[in-house]
């Protein structure tokens, strides 16, 4: 999968960037402001994902424009496309892909742009602080036709080594053609 | 459990795809705009945002800054916000620092095309009311309470107005 690395690297060196402190700070105000207006973790959590979907479904198109990827012949693949090219592209971080198999995958950050300087106080020691991730990639493998659902089983900030989005596949949705005749 | 202090202070050296930050902001104000029936209470959203950022960014950048000095003038202070504070969040110092002609407590930081207005073509109200509130904040985190404002031209350019409190024109003609 190194020419998926090489890949990655030299879409992230073509990109427009800024700098990743504006980026967290910024995620932080935001899930700072969805805690306040829904007072509570579930429905903040949800509500980043949700967020986090919209985005998904917007981005795959850059993601498809720019990297030019060809399409994956296994979920196996479209793993370390995610992992090795999406990541890096938006994110400038890789995860490795682990425990993959035909219908699921994990991806595994060590380091996350979105959680860093972050502190989950005691209240909210639930909270799915990079929710927002789960909807992003359910988003954009819903516009590939790959139905999933993804959760965070990890978090740095809640103790573990690494952060970690499980991806597990549903359904393989079939392309639907219209006919403009019709 | 991690403790964020206890890490040490990143270098501030690393960078996200710009498009990231472009979808989040924008998918931040479209939530808004369904918590709030005015386009002025959408604005007041944003700079709120931005203040919290603001602080946060006065106390790191004061951290990473070794020469511990502290700006007491109103100038200094917005030089600070002008090189230092631009420069780590959008890359650039801001373009231009400029003193109202006929105002001594008004002063603005111009943009030539800021980032966060970059890829918005139509929103309900001036989204650099962010960059605004980060500016509030930083001033507020220095003592240097002030109203800020933002405003747009046609030609991309944005104004940032700030204006300080009286207390702080008055230390201001003290200390000078």
């Amino acid at each position: 999968m190194a020419h998926l690395r090489k890949t990655g690297d030299a879409v992230f060196s073509k990109v427009e960037k800024v700098n990743s402190e504006l980026f967290s700070l910024t995620y932080g105000a935001i899930v700072t402001q969805l805690l306040k207006d829904y007072e509570e973790v579930d429905a903040t959590n949800e509500q980043l994902e949700k967020m986090g979907y919209n985005i998904g479904i917007r981005l795959v198109d850059e993601f498809l424009a720019k990297a030019q990827i060809s399409s994956c012949q296994n979920f196996s693949e479209t793993a370390e496309v995610i992992a090795k090219v999406g990541f890096k592209m938006f994110l400038g971080v890789t995860a490795e892909v682990t425990n993959s198999n035909a219908s699921e995958f994990s991806l595994q950050l060590t380091d996350n742009p979105l959680a860093e300087f972050v502190e989950l106080p005691e209240q909210y020691s639930q909270l799915s602080y990079s929710n927002m991730l789960c909807g992003v990639l359910r988003g954009a493998l819903e516009m590939v036709q790959m139905r999933v659902e993804c959760t965070l089983t990890k978090d740095a900030l809640w103790g573990d080594d690494v952060t970690e989005l499980r991806v597990v596949l549903k359904e393989l949705m079939d392309e639907e053609y219209k006919d403009d005749d019709e | 459990m991690r403790r964020a202090l206890d890490r040490p202070l990143p270098r501030g050296k690393t960078e996200v795809g710009l498009s990231a930050f472009a979808f989040l902001f924008s998918e931040f104000i479209q939530y808004s705009q369904t918590r709030v029936n005015t386009a002025d209470e959408l604005q007041h959203k944003l700079e709120e945002a931005g203040v919290g950022i603001g602080r946060r960014v006065l106390e790191l950048a004061c951290l990473r800054d070794k020469s511990s000095r502290r700006e007491t003038r109103i100038l200094g202070i917005l030089q600070f916000i002008q090189s230092t504070v631009w420069k780590m969040l959008f890359g650039t110092t801001a373009d231009s620092l400029e003193k109202a002609v006929d105002q001594d407590d008004e002063f603005m930081i111009v943009e030539k095309s800021p980032l966060v207005n970059a890829f918005i073509s139509s929103a309900p109200c001036n989204c650099a009311a962010f960059t605004a509130g980060i500016v509030r904040g930083v001033l507020e985190g220095a003592q240097f309470p002030a109203q800020v404002s933002a405003r747009e031209y046609a030609d991309t350019r944005t104004v940032i107005l700030i204006k300080f409190a009286p207390e702080v024109v008055e230390r201001e003609k003290r200390i000078s």
